[in-house]
Order: structure tokens, then C-alpha cells, then sequence
């Protein structure tokens, strides 16, 4: 075999090798970041909680990852926002799953409040696609509006959940 | 799963892809570069050799490319969130490795030798072996919690594991180090390596119940939490089973493997650094004690300080001295950055023990420093996956387990890399995968199907919680 092919195969084989590190690391690389997190700037409102109901402009829906896709109602929420306590800002996309909320690490929002349960509570659509809220047995309880919540309960476009510090609302 | 951003400042953040994805077309991708990279291994090293393709490539790939197609589809079906690097970093450790021993098989030098076997077959028929444990680990090992009940049934297992080679009869004492048995009609298992696994079982049920004790019952002294002079005890009793395992069974790596485990173990349970200084100060002591008298231990750490002298020792022909550690480091440096390409060099020149405990310098000339990063990449590749698994599993078990057998894997190659690289004093141990030998490859392959089932409950999606049954019950009436 001449001198040329092997020193070709050579480098070509440590080259390949390298590839499949590269690769790899790849691999992991898009498994740290397997959620999407997009920065919106801070020209948005700052999650004033005051303001929920309040419509989101045109262009900003736009910017929403993924949203519901065709399948939702007119008027039914897409997007779920942390309006107060340590989490502010935080908005997770509603897309049919279950929101599970809590202390417990594996909830979708693991709330860091110290009145807060391990498995405060969940947030689900129902069949026609309402939302819902429903405590799950927690210490101190969830708050919908005014109201602790003894029954999975409806929740209304832009209501305030309250789960210890912390505020969350549903928004278009 | 997916985690919440938490933002000081008031940006507001999405957080999307909430399913995790299960990752198996991924795995199955790397998969099929995992085997396509051994295959062009053994193509160029008949080209090298033989000037032609070897005969053997079409069966080496299919039997390659079978191995990693069970253990794919047994993953898919039964663990199937599991981490989509582990199977193929291990197959291409475990294919290259094939590679490497049927290169050496080649050597004509070699086949002279009186103890020439052709080791390449038989390191397959134990790779199979290897997969078909892994196949049976994954698929039989519904949860790894379930381990936890075994917690010191695996303790006296692994014990009676340990001592085994110094059952006279049934230990075999094999060029100084007493770590085999020999069992007729199959050859020689080293208990050693199983025994490495059942052993991180044993530690982390442990501690699982024990670490408060270990982590919080401490004073504090010049920044080092000191532990009560009692609950030194477990730390004491490992001791001095390495010790007594370097004193009787003559072997470095196998005593430092299980001490190091466990003051990982004790460190990732406690989070106290004083476990490592501990740990660090007691295995110098323990090492430097029982080399002052143990004549084996004593003549390998006199190889590492001067191996050349050690050569010329043994050019001279007297008995006990080994020429091994001088070669490898010859190997290694005449491979330079590229080595010299696959099947071109004169690694063989060492002779005895060239495709196990020294393959790594065959690597090393053969594919140079570029090729060894890499090796050594792709175990810490393994090693990075597991202590991923434990960061992401949810129970302390899980989390224990998968920290201790990433940590056994690391400390292996450590052990084994370090001895034929010079860094610390050579001890024969396994390459894991690469080397040839039976057990190792076996025992390894085990490990991963452990860390791939506490991988696929770690990374599977949260079932929604169960309805509360008690909330209909405990509805607060309202006057």
C-alpha cells in the first residue's frame, strides 16, 4: 500500500475519531440547553401584575415560541406568567400539557417559597380546553383571587393564583 | 422536565420544549458511527499489515453492528429516556479496543511468543457476553431503587468477592498480583472487577442512611469539618480492606479503586471536603506503609521512579525486574503528535501483557497524542454522563449509585492511564472496554446498563401527580 494512502488514512481515521467527540459533545450540548428560553428585552412591562388582563400587542404574539398552534379558541390563554414572588417574569408557553407547581424539584415551576408544598398544586386544561386550577393538598393552601380553592376550579383570563409570595396568571 | 428562569433583573423569559425528548434517534445515529469508526480501524490496519482489506471486515462489522443493534432496541424498548451517549461511547471503546487486540494478534513478533494466543476472538465471544449482561441488566432491572433492599447482602457478596483469589486452590497467583480465580474448564475470572459494582451498591444504601450523621455530627477546626471520632468507623473498616487487600493480594490498583470509591461516595453524600483530605492523607500513609515492606509493591514503585533503570535490570536478566514500563514510554514517544498510523508501529515490542494492561500504548504510537486525547475524551465522555445521571436523578440512591460507579469507571482509567503513562506506579488493571480480558469487559458492560436504568428514571418525564383522594374528604365548609 503506498506511503500516501496510509498517511491519508491516518490522519483521516484521527480525524474521524475527533469528529465523534465533537459530535458527542454536541449531544450534550443540546441536552443542557433542552429548553428553549427566549429573552423578550426589557422593554416589556416588567410583569406589572395590575396590568394582566390587559391585551398583549400583535407584534409580541408573534414572538411567542410555539404558542398553541391552530388548535386553541379565540380568547382562551396562551401563556402562563409569574407576576410576583422570586420567580417574576417567568412565563411558560401553554401548550395542552399539565403545569405541576411546588417545592418538589421535578415540578414544570418549582416554586423556591417558603409557604409553598412540595406538590402545591397543578394547572391542567380541561376537555373543551379551560383551564384549570386545583390545589393538591398543600399546607397553606392556593389562592384564586380571594378564594382558597377547595375543587378544581376554572380559571378566569388574567385572575391572580396565589401560592404563598407568589403570583401567577394566565394571559393571551 | 424543565427548569424556570429566574431573573433579577425584569427580562421576561419563555421556557418551551417542556416533554423531554427520549433521544433514541440520536443514539441511534452516534450508534452507527460508533461502528462505521472500528470498521475503518480494521480496514486500514489489513491495509497496513497485509496490503489488503482483511478478509474478516464484512463479519467484524456485522458482528460489531449486531452487538450494537441488540443493546439499541433492548434501550429503545425498555429504557427509553435513557442518556443517548452512553451505548455508543461504549461501543466504540469496546470496538476499537477489538481493533487494537486483533492488530496485535497480527504481530509476528508476538506469534513467536511461547504464551501467543489469538486473543481477538475470544475478546469478542466476551464483548457478546458483555452486551447480552447489558441486555439483562436493562431489561430485567426494572428500577434501580430496587437495589437498595440488597444493601448488605451486597456488602459480604462483594467481601467474599475480594477474598476469593486468596482461597488457596482457587486463587491463582499470575506474575506476582493474586487477583484471579481460576475455575476449570472456563479459565480465569477476576472477581475484582464484579466485585467493584456490587461494592458501589453497598456504599450508597449506606450512606443513603447514614450521611446526616457524617455530614452534620462534626466540629469545625482551622475550615475543616473534623467527623466524631466514631463515625470514622466506615471509613476505617474500607481501609483497612484495601490494605489487606494490598498486602495479600499484592495488587495497587484493585486496594486504591476501592478506597478512592468510597471517600468519592463519602464526599458526594456529605459534601464535607475533610472526607478527601482524609481520604487523601490515609492512602499516602496506607500506600508509603505497605511499601517499606511488600517486595512487589516495592519494585513497581522503584519502576515508576527510573524505569530505565528497571530495563537494564532486566536486560541483564534478573528475575523480578520488567522492561514493560520503559517500552510503553519508548511506544508512546515514538508515536509522537499523529503516531505513526494504525498497524505501523512497534508497540508489540513489549511483549507480554501488550494487549491488556499496556494497550494504551499501542494507542499511543500508533495514533499519537491526538488519538490518545481522544480515548481519554471518550471515557470522560462516560465518566461526564454518569455524574450527569446523578445530578438529574431525583432519589439519593439513585443519585449515590450513579456518583459511585462513574466514579469506580474514572478511577479505573485513572489508575490504569496513569501507571502506563508513568504519572503514578503501574498496577495491572484493565483499560475498561479497550483492554483485552474477560471480566473487565463484561463487568463494565453491567455498569453502563445500571447507569442507563437510573438514567432513563432520572430523565423521564414526570407522571402527573395522583389525584389527592383525601381532598373530597377535607373540603373546608363555609357557614
Amino acid at each position: 500500500m503506498s506511503e500516501l494512502t496510509l498517511t491519508v488514512m491516518r490522519l483521516g481515521f484521527l480525524a474521524v475519531l475527533w469528529l465523534f467527540v465533537i459530535v458527542a459533545v454536541q449531544v450534550i450540548r443540546s441536552d443542557l440547553f433542552g429548553t428553549r428560553v427566549t429573552q423578550r428585552g426589557s422593554r416589556r412591562e416588567s410583569a406589572r401584575p395590575q396590568q394582566a388582563a390587559r391585551q398583549a400587542p400583535p407584534q409580541q404574539r408573534g414572538q411567542q415560541s410555539g404558542g398553541g398552534g391552530g388548535r386553541q379558541r379565540r380568547g382562551a390563554p396562551t401563556k402562563l406568567v409569574v407576576s410576583e414572588g422570586t420567580l417574576t417574569g417567568t412565563t411558560v408557553a401553554l401548550q395542552g400539557q399539565t403545569i405541576t407547581l411546588g417545592r418538589a424539584h421535578d415540578s414544570t415551576i418549582v416554586l423556591d417559597d417558603d409557604y409553598a408544598s412540595s406538590r402545591h398544586a397543578r394547572i391542567y386544561p380541561d376537555r373543551d380546553g379551560q383551564w384549570i386550577v386545583e390545589d393538591l393538598g398543600s399546607t397553606n393552601g392556593t389562592y384564586l383571587d380571594r378564594n382558597r380553592l377547595t375543587t378544581p376550579t376554572p380559571i378566569p383570563l388574567g385572575a391572580p393564583i396565589r401560592i404563598g409570595k407568589t403570583v401567577i396568571e394566565l394571559r393571551k | 422536565m424543565s427548569s424556570t428562569t429566574n431573573s433579577p433583573t425584569h427580562h421576561t423569559s419563555t421556557i418551551g420544549a417542556i416533554g423531554a425528548p427520549s433521544r433514541r434517534n440520536t443514539e441511534l445515529m452516534l450508534l452507527v458511527f460508533a461502528v462505521a469508526i472500528p470498521v475503518f480501524a480494521y480496514a486500514n490496519v489489513g491495509l497496513a499489515i497485509n496490503d489488503e482489506v482483511p478478509t474478516g471486515l464484512l463479519g467484524y462489522g456485522l458482528g460489531l453492528g449486531l452487538l450494537a443493534g441488540v443493546g439499541h432496541l433492548v434501550v429503545r424498548r425498555f429504557a427509553p429516556y435513557s442518556d443517548p451517549l452512553m451505548l455508543p461511547l461504549a461501543t466504540l471503546l469496546n470496538g476499537l479496543g477489538l481493533v487494537v487486540i486483533w492488530r496485535l494478534d497480527q504481530s509476528e513478533r508476538l506469534q513467536l511468543s511461547s504464551t501467543y494466543v489469538e486473543a481477538s476472538p475470544r475478546q469478542l465471544l466476551n464483548s457478546a457476553i458483555g452486551v447480552a449482561l447489558f441486555v439483562v441488566v436493562v431489561i430485567f432491572l426494572k428500577d434501580h431503587r430496587v437495589l437498595q433492599r440488597y444493601t448488605y447482602i451486597s456488602m459480604v457478596t462483594a467481601l467474599v468477592l475480594l477474598l476469593l483469589p486468596l482461597v488457596p486452590g482457587l486463587g491463582a497467583n499470575i506474575f506476582g498480583a493474586k487477583i484471579w480465580i481460576r475455575i476449570p474448564g472456563l479459565g480465569t475470572i477476576q472477581p475484582g472487577e464484579f466485585a467493584k459494582i456490587v461494592i458501589v451498591v453497598f456504599f450508597a444504601g449506606y450512606l443513603m442512611v447514614k450521611r446526616d450523621a457524617l455530614a452534620l455530627a462534626s466540629r469545625r477546626f482551622m475550615g475543616l469539618y473534623l467527623p466524631r471520632g466514631r463515625d470514622l468507623g466506615p471509613i476505617l473498616i474500607v481501609w483497612a480492606v484495601s490494605i489487606l487487600i494490598l498486602v495479600f493480594e499484592t495488587d495497587l490498583g484493585t486496594s486504591l479503586l476501592f478506597f478512592g470509591m468510597f471517600v468519592i461516595m463519602l464526599y458526594v453524600a456529605t459534601e464535607r471536603t475533610s472526607w478527601i483530605v482524609f481520604g487523601l492523607l490515609m492512602s499516602a500513609a496506607g500506600a508509603v506503609g505497605v511499601a517499606s515492606f511488600q517486595p512487589h509493591v516495592q519494585q513497581r514503585v522503584q519502576a515508576w521512579l527510573d524505569p530505565m533503570k528497571e530495563y537494564q535490570l532486566s536486560q541483564q536478566g534478573i528475575i523480578g525486574h520488567s522492561e514493560q514500563s520503559m517500552e510503553a514510554l519508548w511506544a508512546f514517544g515514538s508515536g509522537g503528535t499523529l503516531g505513526t498510523g494504525l498497524g505501523q508501529g512497534n508497540s508489540d515490542l513489549i511483549g507480554f501483557a501488550a494487549n491488556s494492561d499496556f494497550i494504551l500504548a499501542t494507542f499511543g504510537e500508533e495514533l499519537g497524542l491526538a488519538g490518545v486525547m481522544a480515548i481519554l475524551l471518550l471515557f470522560g465522555l462516560i465518566v461526564e454522563r454518569g455524574i450527569r445521571t446523578a445530578l438529574a436523578a431525583r432519589d439519593p440512591f439513585g443519585k449515590l449509585l450513579a456518583a459511585g460507579l462513574s466514579g469506580a469507571f474514572a478511577l479505573q482509567v485513572f489508575v490504569v492511564a496513569g501507571g502506563v503513562l508513568g504519572l503514578i506506579p503501574l498496577t495491572g488493571m484493565t483499560l475498561p472496554f479497550v483492554a483485552y480480558g474477560g471480566s473487565s469487559v463484561i463487568a463494565n458492560w453491567a455498569l453502563i446498563g445500571i447507569l442507563l436504568r437510573i438514567s432513563d428514571t432520572a430523565r423521564r418525564p414526570a407522571p402527573t401527580p395522583a389525584a389527592n383522594p383525601d381532598a373530597e374528604m377535607t373540603q373546608v365548609v363555609r357557614p
